[in-house]
C-alpha cells in the first residue's frame, strides 16, 4: 500500500528532511506518525501524496512509484488517497455540500451520482443536517468533519491525516479521532501524523516515530512496549 | 464543459470588480486597435477610389478600320485583367475636351480639323491595378497594328503600389503591437485571477484535479473577457465613428464581418493571454 525504502529527502536550501526512512503500511492498517514539529512528518505525508519526490530511496503508493511518476499521474494517485489537514482547507465560498461535491466533480464523476454520494459521506461524518452551511458557520470540529467527508467521497484506499486535531479542542479532537477509527474499521487504511501523545496512547495502533528526519521507532518492528516508547520525550 | 462554464462564471461573480477591470482594459486596448482599424479601413476605401481611376488608354492611328477596332474591343474585354474596354471616337474626344477644357473652348470652336485621335480606354479589374499587370496589358495593346501609342501614367501607378505596400506594412506592425499589448494585459489579469485563487487551486490539486481541469475555467474566462472587451471596443469605436462623421469628415465604419472579426480577435487574444499566463502561474501555485 505505502512503502518507503531507504528514503532520503534534502531540503532545497541544504540539510536533510528525511534520513534513510523505511517502513511499510499495509492495506487497512492504522498508523500514527509521531514526532516533534520539524521531525519530518509532513515531509513523509508530502512524499505519499506526491507533492514532493524523494532525493534518494524509493516511495511506492497504491501501485505508483512516486520517484519517477509522470506529472499527469499525480492526480490519479491523489484520487486514491483522501487527505485531511490541520487547517481543513475548505473553500470558504462554498457550502459543506459543495465542498464535498467539488472533490467528486474534479475527478469527472457522473453528475447524476454526485448528490447521493455527497449526502452519504456527510451522513457518515454526522453533518447531514448542516449540508447547506458555509465553513464560517461551522465549528472547527465540524469543518474538519467536512474535510474528512471530502477525503472519503472518492472512496480512497488510504486516508492521510496531517495533524487533523491540531486546531481542535479536546471534545472535537475525540470526535474526529473516533471518526477516523470508524473509517479505519470499515477497511480504509489511515496514516495520521500527530504530536498529541494522549491520542496515541488511547488506541492500540501502530506508531512510527520520527526524530530530526530519522525513523527512531516503529512499533511494528520494535518489540518492546510500543506505547511507552512512543510516549517517551 | 458545464462545470468549466460554472467555474468560469463563478469568478465573475466572486471578483466582479477585478473582472470588470480586466474587461475594461481589454476593451480599451482593442478600442485603440479598432480606431486604428477604422483609419486603415477608410484609407483602403480612399485607395480603392483612386485605384478605380487606373486605366490604360490606347490611342489609335487615324483611319483605323472600324471592324478591326470592334473585334479588338471584344478581344481586349476577354483579357483576364480587364474589367471593361470602351471606344472613344475622334468626335467623342473633341466633345469631351470641349466640355472639360472650358478655357480653350474658343480655340476648339475655331478648329477646322479635329486634332484628337480616337482611343480605346481600358479599365482593369480590382486586384490587377498594379504596375506589373498594367504594364502587361499596355504591352499587349501595343501589339494591335492600328494602335499608335499606349499611356497609363506609370509613375502614378507605381506610387499607388508603394502606398498600398506601406499601408499594409504599417497596418500589420501597429496591429501586431496593439495585439501584443492586449495579450499582455489579459495575461496580467488572468495572473491576478490565478493568484487570487491560488488556495483554491492548491485544494483542487489535492483532491486530484488534473492541470487541464484547473486550466479550462481560466481559459474560458479569458476568452469571455476578450469577447466582452471586443464587444465594448466595437461600441466605443462606433461612438468615435459617429463623432468623427459629425464633426470631422465623412468616413466608413467596419462591415459586420469586420466587426465580428474584431470581437472574435478579442476572444482569441483572451484565450491566448490566459493560456500563456495560467500555464506559467499554475506551476508556481
Amino acid at each position: 500500500m505505502i512503502k518507503f525504502t531507504n528514503v532520503f529527502k534534502a531540503f532545497p536550501k541544504g540539510g536533510l528532511a528525511l534520513k534513510d526512512v523505511s517502513f511499510h503500511v499495509a492495506k487497512g492498517e492504522f498508523a500514527f506518525l509521531t514526532g516533534h514539529s520539524g521531525a519530518g512528518k509532513s515531509t513523509v505525508m508530502k512524499l505519499i501524496y506526491a507533492e514532493e519526490r524523494p532525493t534518494a530511496g524509493e516511495v511506492r503508493v497504491s501501485g505508483y512509484n512516486v520517484n519517477d511518476m509522470r506529472p499527469r499521474d499525480v492526480p490519479m494517485l491523489r484520487r486514491k488517497l483522501g487527505i485531511v489537514f490541520q487547517d481543513f482547507r475548505l473553500l470558504e465560498d462554498r457550502t459543506a455540500e459543495e465542498n464535498v461535491a467539488f472533490a467528486l466533480e474534479v475527478t469527472g464523476a457522473r453528475v447524476s451520482t454526485i448528490a447521493a454520494r455527497v449526502m452519504r459521506v456527510l451522513t457518515q461524518v454526522g453533518l447531514a443536517a448542516k449540508a447547506q452551511a458555509y465553513p464560517r458557520e461551522l465549528s472547527g470540529g465540524e469543518q474538519q468533519r467536512v474535510a474528512i467527508a471530502r477525503a472519503l467521497v472518492n472512496e480512497p484506499t488510504v486516508l492521510l491525516a496531517d495533524e487533523p486535531t491540531g486546531n481542535l479542542d479536546e471534545r472535537a479532537t475525540r470526535g474526529v479521532f473516533q471518526l477516523l477509527r470508524d473509517i479505519n474499521a470499515s477497511g480504509t487504511a489511515v496514516v495520521m501524523a500527530t504530536h498529541d501523545l494522549d491520542l496515541v496512547r488511547q488506541a492500540p495502533y501502530r506508531v512510527i516515530e520520527l526524530q530530526e528526519g530519522a525513523l527512531v521507532y516503529d512499533s511494528a518492528v520494535d518489540e518492546a512496549s510500543p506505547r511507552d516508547q512512543a510516549a517517551a520525550p | 464543459m458545464n462545470l468549466t462554464f460554472r467555474e468560469a462564471m463563478l469568478t465573475f461573480k466572486r471578483a466582479p470588480l477585478l473582472s470588470a477591470l480586466s474587461v475594461t482594459t481589454i476593451a480599451f486596448s482593442l478600442f485603440v486597435l479598432g480606431l486604428f482599424g477604422l483609419v486603415v479601413v477608410n484609407l483602403q476605401d480612399a485607395l480603392r477610389g483612386v485605384e478605380e481611376r487606373v486605366e490604360v488608354v490606347a490611342y489609335l492611328l487615324p483611319g483605323a478600320p472600324v471592324e478591326a477596332v470592334a473585334q479588338a474591343l471584344k478581344d481586349i474585354e476577354a483579357f483576364p485583367e480587364v474589367q471593361s474596354a470602351s471606344y472613344v471616337s475622334e468626335d467623342d474626344a473633341l466633345a469631351r475636351a470641349r466640355a472639360e477644357l472650358v478655357e480653350l473652348r474658343d480655340v476648339m470652336q475655331e478648329l477646322e480639323r479635329n486634332p484628337l485621335p480616337a482611343s480605346i480606354e481600358v479599365k482593369l479589374k480590382p486586384g490587377f491595378r498594379d504596375t506589373d499587370h498594367v504594364s502587361a496589358v499596355a504591352e499587349r495593346l501595343r501589339g494591335f497594328g492600328f494602335v499608335d501609342d499606349v499611356r497609363f501614367g506609370r509613375d502614378w501607378v507605381e506610387k499607388l503600389d508603394r502606398l498600398r505596400g506601406l499601408a499594409a506594412a504599417v497596418g500589420i506592425i501597429v496591429g501586431a503591437a496593439f495585439a501584443v499589448v492586449a495579450i499582455i494585459i489579459i495575461g496580467t489579469t488572468i495572473r491576478m485571477a490565478v493568484l487570487q485563487r491560488s488556495r483554491e487551486i492548491a485544494i483542487m490539486r489535492l483532491v486530484g484535479a488534473t492541470d487541464g481541469f484547473i486550466r479550462r475555467p481560466f481559459l474560458l474566462q479569458g476568452a469571455i473577457k476578450g469577447l466582452l472587451g471586443g464587444a465594448v471596443a466595437i461600441g466605443l469605436s462606433f461612438g468615435a465613428y459617429l463623432l468623427i462623421n459629425r464633426y470631422l469628415l465623412q468616413s466608413a465604419f467596419f462591415t459586420q464581418e469586420q466587426a465580428a472579426a474584431i470581437v472574435a480577435f478579442g476572444a482569441l487574444i483572451g484565450l491566448l493571454g490566459s493560456s500563456l499566463s495560467v500555464g506559467r502561474h499554475l506551476k508556481r501555485v
